[in-house]
């Protein structure tokens, strides 16, 4: 199998060596193929977001089918259909890149900053299997490209300020861009003390402070090939976790890449792009500020991965088809130890990832089928081979000590498929589609060695004889328009088989000191998941626009029992006015009662909350230089509240005015 | 690959022939390699030469290779009749402790070895003998020293009473290198018949709770209680270590009728059986 993936870099690399010597085509074309599935893409820094200098969490937060899991305020863990990152594909502009933390307190979304991004992609369920396999979808973070503008030198300054948790931003952005290459810095830094819920309530250990820096360049080699090289540096210390018994005195990643594009409009391929990558990530959780913890711990944890995609764009007739080879090499390792509180006793010591290696080959196709201008049918395929591997042999005694029969390595096949038709009318459009899709157990999830939850306040331990999860899916969207009034109906069914999830095992008794027990991770025969979105959108005049959402979310296994972390229902309802230098818009969002929380898995049930919002904005022009501010007040009434998505009820932000000011110098 | 061990294979080759042409003396047998001499107990004729792994004597279970010198000629005995008796002298008595007959190891010349499992010593280390006695083509021998034990940092051996009145001595013999996985637990369990006679108990069973007082009493799992197995006159089970440091091996000790001599369950009120091992790693 590593032939395969070494066979697929060389490739990559004789291909970007053999085009750079082949001028042939000179027709110049900036045609390019739109990608027809996707949900949500949201354009990032371009100042039309109520802050110019939310997080990434904040921005994915607005997409419908999203939720933030929040453990802090820092760090959320993107949640897409109900399904966690496990169920997810997170990637990085389709490099595949994993936290470093047992504990998903780093997420991979919290090592890229908005500076660093033009645009998120997420495709759900089985739409989502570009880069590779999942069950709820896929989270592309798309870093921009191509900057050959022409533009010379361009310069702008971000600043925020947020008074509910002293929160500071600083922001610098340079490019310089020409037609035959850029390059592209930028630079942001963010720092905040505790927040505060409403009622003034100080949360503590919710700091934060990070900065990322990155790099970019691309070279024109001709009017068809160019070379793009990407860095990104992040870099988080001291975050604290209030809802977790630990914090992080360091988050760390180094994210890179080469890029190599070749676009031509005349031949079959129109585009072909390759890329290189490695990142590193080292993530240390310790509990050193907290005063009282039953044993003094450290739990620090590693990831490198090493990978490379190809991907191809070709036209032919009615046929838009895609295909991206992809593979990576993933190594996953984390350690604790404790110091017993007898200094007598020597230090404890365990492997929580015990060196876990998994090497993915794997290749996508998709075809997108025009029939007619109203009609078309798109097609998905991924085909994939994923092998973990247990570097370390005091990985595979440890595990062996719950699963004897264990060995050091595990094959698994995996395939995901996907058909879609789509149908727009002047006054309606309509898409159905159907998904069949697997995926291996996460690291933890196959290789975790007591990984304590504080969610349900359980350690959890690996299973690697889990079988692979499959999800059958059911989609559809309908959307209405009627002069001002547009109706829109989203929703998605999964029935998913090898539901992967933590049972508890009675004879085994915790590691962590005051867990209620041991949960092993096992399979339920099968779950279901179903969300249903109404949205509706209604133009007043112009300038007044009103929209809101409602969506209804369930989930229940085959045990009868209800799925952890499934929405109930919620809505948002906004008023907006726009003109071309001012807006602002008021906003009521909130969620229902937690009638069918899962008590089973730890849940609690949480109350109906609902809060306002208020944003303004400005754009003033001085000369050649533009001005941007965002300010509004978050949470006015300064309700006390916390939702579903809150790690152990940990409360929200209370009344929080905030003000974003951009400089653009051209 | 292949190559690799081509190469090092003709290293070997030329340098094991450079030097065998060196002389013509009788190859010297060195048996000992990789132990550590602890002591020597001499008499006129002959030197008993004691090693282990560590070079001391501990409390608990040591595992102790012997080599007999003859004193004239400098020459290892191959061919020996000799057991050894172990005596602690106390203020008021003495007595010995468990051990095992000494054999000849297989497939060595001059090699011997044999088990003691001394059950306690003095702060100083003082108070314990060694005797030989040997048979050298027919003619008797003996040879008498003291030696010095010095106290294992964890308890890997308990001498108790148990209810039936009778005195047992119970030592941890394996792991000697304990991992983080399942490991095959040996232990040894002896009666104090007398002063100076320890024999094996067969038949019992040992109850197995390993906890970890430094994670609030953490135990692990699949963990299995000791058997008998007459092949090597140990107690064997599995024992399960979820992670490296301090743990305590709690046991209980049932007789063959299944009544609980010694030892009592693991509860919140009472973190630690009477009868307990320790271990550290």
């Amino acid at each position: 199998m590593k032939k395969f993936f070494l066979i697929g870099i060389c490739c990559i690399c004789s291909g970007i060596l053999f085009s750079q010597e082949n001028p042939s085509e000179i027709k110049k074309d900036t045609t390019i193929l739109q990608k027809t599935i996707v949900i949500a893409q949201r354009k990032l820094s371009n100042y039309r977001q109520e802050k110019t200098l939310s997080s990434i969490d904040a921005y994915l937060e607005k997409a419908n089918k999203v939720t933030m899991i929040k453990r802090g305020n820092y760090a959320w863990e993107p949640a897409l259909n109900n399904m966690v990152s496990d169920r997810l594909n997170v990637t990085i502009d389709g490099m595949q890149i994993f936290g470093a933390c047992t504990d998903k307190m780093d997420p991979i979304t919290s090592y890229v900053d908005v500076s660093n991004l033009e645009q998120v992609s997420i495709n759900s369920g089985q739409e989502g299997t570009e880069n590779g396999h999942c069950v709820g979808g896929g989270i592309d973070l798309q870093i921009a490209s191509s900057k050959f503008y022409n533009s010379g030198l361009k310069t702008s300054i971000d600043l925020g300020y947020e008074t509910n948790s002293n929160y500071k931003i600083t922001g610098l952005d340079v490019e310089y861009s020409s037609n035959k290459f850029y390059l592209a810095t930028d630079a942001i830094f963010r720092k905040s003390d505790n927040y505060k819920a409403g009622n003034n309530k100080e949360i503590l250990h919710s700091q934060f402070q990070k900065y990322n820096f990155s790099i970019q360049g691309g070279y024109n080699l001709d009017n068809n090939h160019l070379l793009e090289t990407n860095i990104i540096y992040d870099k988080a210390t001291n975050v604290g976790y209030p809802a977790l018994p630990m914090d992080v005195s360091l988050a760390e990643a180094l994210i890179t890449s080469v890029t190599h594009r070749y676009r031509n409009d005349v031949t079959k391929i129109k585009s072909l792009e390759s890329k290189l990558y490695f990142n590193t990530i080292t993530h240390i959780m310790d509990d050193s500020n907290r005063p009282d913890v039953p044993i003094r711990m450290d739990m620090p944890g590693w990831s490198d991965t090493f990978g490379f995609y190809s991907k191809a764009t070709l036209k032919e007739k009615k046929h838009n088809l895609f295909v991206n080879f992809n593979g990576f090499y993933n190594r996953s390792l984390a350690e604790m130890t404790m110091y017993p509180n007898d200094p007598n006793q020597p230090d404890m010591f365990m492997y929580t990832w015990p060196d876990i290696r998994t090497l993915y080959t794997g290749l996508y196709m998709s075809d997108n089928i025009i029939l007619n201008p109203k009609e078309s049918i798109s097609t998905t395929l991924r085909l994939g081979y994923h092998q973990n591997k247990i570097a370390k042999q005091v990985g595979v005694e440890s595990l062996q000590i719950f699963h004897p029969d264990i060995s050091d390595s595990k094959n698994r096949f995996l395939l995901s498929f996907s058909g879609a038709y789509t149908i727009k009318k002047d006054r309606f459009d309509a898409a159905l589609g159907i998904g069949y899709g697997e995926r291996a157990p996460s690291v933890s999830e196959g290789y975790g060695f007591f990984l304590f939850n504080s969610f349900d306040n359980y350690d959890y331990i690996g299973n690697p004889n889990l079988k692979n999860e499959k999800a059958f899916e059911f989609n559809t969207k309908i959307n209405f328009k009627c002069h001002a009034l547009k109706l829109g109906i989203t929703s998605s069914f999964f029935h998913i088989s090898n539901y992967i999830i933590g049972e508890i095992d009675d004879a085994i008794s915790p590691m962590t000191i005051g867990a209620n027990g041991v949960r092993l991770y096992e399979a339920l025969n099968h779950a279901s998941i179903f969300d249903v979105f109404l949205n509706t959108s209604y133009n007043l005049s112009k300038k007044i626009s009103f929209n809101s959402s409602i969506g209804y979310n369930h989930g229940v296994g085959s045990n009868n029992k209800n799925l952890p972390l499934i929405k109930p229902f919620s809505y948002l309802t906004e008023i907006n006015y726009t003109t071309q230098k001012f807006n602002v818009a008021l906003q009521l969002k909130g969620n229902g009662n937690q009638s069918k929380y899962s008590g089973f898995y730890g849940e609690d049930k949480t109350p109906a909350y609902a809060i306002l919002n208020l944003n303004l904005g400005n754009i003033l022009y001085l000369k050649n230089n533009k001005l941007v501010f965002k300010y509004g007040i978050e949470n006015i009434l300064d309700a006390n509240y916390s939702t579903y998505a809150d790690w152990n009820n940990i409360s929200r932000q209370g009344r929080n005015v905030y003000l974003n000011a951009s400089y653009i110098l051209f | 690959m292949k190559l690799k061990y081509i190469v090092s294979i003709l290293f070997i080759g030329l340098f094991t022939v450079a030097c065998s042409t060196d002389d013509d003396n009788t190859p010297v047998i060195n048996e000992i390699e990789n132990l550590v001499k602890i002591q020597e107990i001499k008499n006129s004729s002959h030197t008993i030469e004691l090693y282990n792994k560590t070079g001391t004597f501990n409390t608990g279970y040591n595992n102790i290779t012997i080599r007999i010198k003859d004193n004239i000629d400098n020459s290892y005995l191959e061919n020996v009749n000799i057991s050894w008796m172990p005596m602690m002298q106390m203020p008021s008595m003495q007595h010995s402790c468990p051990k095992s007959a000494i054999a000849k190891i297989t497939n060595k010349k001059t090699l011997f070895e044999g088990v003691i499992i001394y059950q306690m010593t003095n702060a100083n280390g003082s108070g314990w003998s060694l005797t030989f006695n040997y048979t050298v083509n027919g003619e008797d021998y003996m040879a008498t020293d003291t030696i010095s034990v010095s106290q294992s940092e964890k308890q890997n051996v308990a001498s108790f009473m148990g209810i039936d009145d009778k005195h047992y001595i119970v030592a941890l013999i394996e792991p000697e290198d304990p991992i983080i996985g399942i490991n095959n637990l040996i232990v040894g369990l002896y009666k104090m018949e007398n002063m100076m006679s320890f024999p094996v108990v067969q038949d019992y069973t040992i109850m197995l709770d390993p906890r970890m007082p430094g994670m609030g009493n953490h135990s692990s799992p699949n963990n299995t209680d000791l058997g008998y197995d007459a092949t090597d006159s140990m107690y064997h089970g599995n024992l399960s270590l979820t992670m490296t440091g301090y743990w305590v091996l709690n046991l209980k000790l049932k007789n063959i009728e299944g009544t609980v001599l010694k030892g009592e369950d693991v509860t919140e009120q009472d973190p630690k059986s009477s009868l307990y091992l320790e271990l550290e790693f």
